[in-house]
């Protein structure tokens, strides 16, 4: 696989407490969609990132998780100092990083209460059964928190669900598994003004000094309830703009025409 | 060839001496069988009913009654280990003999004994639907073996409005090499009664070459609701397993019947439901896991003998390695079953490049404003569902089995009950780790 092909030349920021994506390239099918993005979310922040359809946001995202349809070409990735691109899918999770996913696959036939209770147990130590009880009323808790209905547990994951219960579900995951760095891809599309401020809540509760966000979005609207501390503007693969909360709204503005448009060369 | 080998079968009647009194009805219906048995030729190719079967698993030899099993105190044991206090009643057989029986909560009027028991007590209601049904789906010469031997299994009636949520349990063992066992369920759910039945099928040792040849009698009639679920969960290796089932749904009556498939290394399956009254129901479910070399040869037949009746059947196969599945099944509107609805589908997620899964859906329909479907598909587990599991944690192995239990478990989700369901799905569980852990 080149994943492991990769040399390992870049090993600083051993110890450093921060998802650290370096020059990153990726391609997919021959294409490359990624084009040298550098970025850095250290714990304790939200960094937002913004820009327009097909830029690779979700690209980044599923690189980031691990998916076997992107192949790195350059670049290194760091997680709290380990290196991630050379973890498999699952070894990432269970290091801390969780994707809330675009478009959340269904998976038919596996209960909702199954599948969390089994990313739970992949946690824990060979042996160590999980504490049923104390499972259940931590999930009806976190559900409660979303203004989910408790029938959810006994449905199979996403099955059917409409487009704002599958995101729902998502943020209801990245509660119950507790990582150290979120990605958040268009968490905002398909929920109404409602559960976008439910969804919104349910996030900033979990901002703390041991963990990362990372929220994608087309819309500078969900950034009005989850107010970043940076916002990076990527276009074409590239991190082309940095700068702070007031960065969106001026792009909400202006529209990514003025960025693209400073870009150019004169 | 075929006629050389029909003897090495059983050279007599393997019937069971207990020492009781039978009916003469009985007798005479084990006798008569007995020369049906030796005169239907073997399973042949030629025969539609066996298209797609590997006959060469059908050729028996060395077989024999059983004698009583070995070491009855670990099988009972094992039984118990189930959830026991979550069914009505539990009634344990092995080698065709009782070894253990506990009622927890029958209702009032309800009748469940020991086959040999029945026919000394209620003889007229057993020989009005023991072995009734002729139609044959290719196994007659199996039939006509079992009702020349049974002595085992239950006989169970539920008179008229007569209920019970929990469900009635069996276990049938096998144990020892070459040695037969004639498990026989006879349910009959009486107007407006609600009876619930499973029967577990398990082999004592791995490797043996036991042989269940089992058939179940199901009959429901004016509003009654009977479900009838069958756990096939005996040994991968040695084992194979017969099984003929019929169902006489009467008016506005239902019902639903199960099997669930883990185990044994050959089975061969058949279902003939007769929806013959209005409003009718059926509803015929299967979930199977097949790995190493399984065979699951299954056919079915859904009988439209009236007007307004309906009838709906869900096959789901998990094959891995080099596993075979044959589905073979027939919707039948006879003439004048007018309105009829009915459905049917299998589906298959294919583990595996060498596993193979034949489906042969066919419909015959003699009569008017009829709604039928049937179809079946194949299909391998999707990159894309792994990788969520993944994701969330789960390596990749754990999800294909995740993935793999879902799919399975869609189709005894509709099965009623808490309890049966549970103990199909922590049986599903328990054989996913095992080929986990192998
Ligand atoms: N699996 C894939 N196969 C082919 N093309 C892809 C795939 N994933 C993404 N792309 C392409 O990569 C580009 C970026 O897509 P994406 O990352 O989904 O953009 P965004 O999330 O910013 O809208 C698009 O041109 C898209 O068509
Ligand atoms: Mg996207």
């Amino acid at each position: 696989m080149p994943r492991k092909e990769r040399r390992n030349w870049l090993n600083f920021n051993n110890m450093s407490q921060t998802l650290n994506i370096q020059n990153l390239h990726a391609s997919v099918d021959g294409n490359e969609i990624l084009k040298g993005l550098t970025l850095e979310v250290p714990k304790g922040e939200v960094h937002a990132i913004m820009g327009p359809n097909g830029s690779g946001k979700s690209t980044l995202s599923k690189v980031l998780a691990g998916h076997e349809d992107y192949e790195v070409s350059e670049g290194l990735v760091t997680m709290d100092g380990v290196d991630l691109l050379e973890l498999e899918i699952d070894e990432r999770s269970r290091a801390g990083l969780f994707l809330a996913f675009q478009y959340p696959h269904e998976i038919p036939g596996v209960t909702n209460a199954n599948f969390l209770r089994a990313a739970l147990q992949a946690r824990l130590p060979k042996g160590e059964e999980i504490d049923a009880v104390g499972f259940y009323k931590d999930m009806y808790a976190k559900m409660d928190s979303l203004n989910m209905d408790r029938k959810f547990t006994g449905r199979a994951v996403n099955d059917g669900f409409s487009g704002g219960e599958k995101k729902r579900n998502e943020i209801l995951q990245m509660m119950m598994l507790d990582p150290n760095y979120a990605i958040l891809d268009e968490t905002d599309s398909g929920l109404d003004i409602d559960a976008l401020k439910i969804v919104a809540e349910g996030v900033n509760r979990m901002r703390s000094p041991e963990r990362g966000f990372l929220v994608i979005t087309h819309y500078q609207r969900l950034l009005d309830y989850i107010v970043p501390d940076v916002v990076h503007v990527l276009f074409d693969g590239r991190i082309i703009k940095t700068g702070g909360k007031e960065l969106a709204l001026e792009l909400e503005e202006k529209g990514y025409d003025w960025v693209t448009q400073e870009l150019a060369p004169a | 060839m075929a006629q050389e080998n029909l003897v090495s079968w059983f050279a007599a009647p393997p019937v069971l001496e207990l020492g009781l009194e039978l009916p003469d009805w009985y007798h005479q219906l084990q006798e008569s069988s007995w020369q049906r048995f030796l005169t239907i030729p073997e399973p042949a190719r030629t025969d539609e009913n066996w298209r797609f079967a590997d006959l060469k698993k059908v050729q028996f030899s060395e077989l024999q009654a059983a004698r009583p099993a070995q070491n009855i105190e670990v099988l009972i044991k094992r039984a118990m280990t189930e959830r026991v206090n979550e069914f009505a009643a539990h009634f344990v057989f092995a080698n065709n003999r009782l070894v253990y029986s506990e009622i927890n909560g029958l209702p009032e009027g309800a009748v469940c004994l020991p086959i040999n028991e029945a026919l000394a007590e209620h003889g007229d209601l057993v020989r009005e639907y023991f072995m009734q049904e002729k139609g044959s789906l290719g196994g007659d010469k199996f039939s006509a073996l079992h009702a020349a031997a049974t002595l085992s299994g239950l006989f169970i009636q539920f008179p008229k409005g007569t209920t019970c949520e929990l469900p009635i349990l069996t276990h049938h063992f096998a144990s020892g090499d070459f040695n037969c066992v004639f498990p026989h369920t006879l349910v009959i759910a009486e107007d407006n009664a609600e009876v619930s039945v499973v029967d577990t099928f398990e082999t004592a040792n791995n490797d043996e070459q036991n042989i269940f040849f089992a058939n179940v009698d199901l009959v429901a009639t004016n509003g009654a609701s009977l479900q009838y679920v069958a756990l096939q969960d005996e040994s991968d290796r040695g084992p194979k397993h017969v099984q003929i089932n019929s169902s006489r749904v009467g008016r506005d009556a239902k019902i639903t019947s199960a099997f669930v498939n883990l185990g044994a290394e050959w089975i061969r399956q058949e279902s003939t439901a007769r929806m013959m009254e209005q409003g009718s129901d059926c509803q015929i479910f299967s979930a199977n896991l097949a790995n190493g070399v399984q065979e699951y040869d299954q056919r079915t037949l859904q009988s439209h003998e009236a007007q307004h009746t309906t009838s709906d059947l869900l096959f789901k196969n998990a094959l891995y390695d080099q596993s075979r599945t044959v589905f073979a099944g027939l919707i039948e509107v006879k003439p004048g079953s007018h309105h009829t609805d009915s459905y049917q589908t299998c589906r298959n997620l294919l583990g595996s490049n060498e596993a193979e899964a034949n489906a042969m859906p066919g419909l015959e329909i003699d009569a008017d404003q009829v709604k039928c479907s049937h179809g079946s598909t194949s299909g391998q587990i999707s990159d894309e569902e792994i990788f969520y599991l993944q994701a969330r944690g789960i390596d990749a192995e754990a999800a294909r089995q995740m993935i793999s239990l879902g799919f399975l478990n869609e189709s005894i989700s509709r099965l009623k009950g808490e309890a049966v369901q549970t103990y199909l799905f922590e049986r599903f569980e328990r054989k996913f780790r095992s080929l986990r852990d192998a």
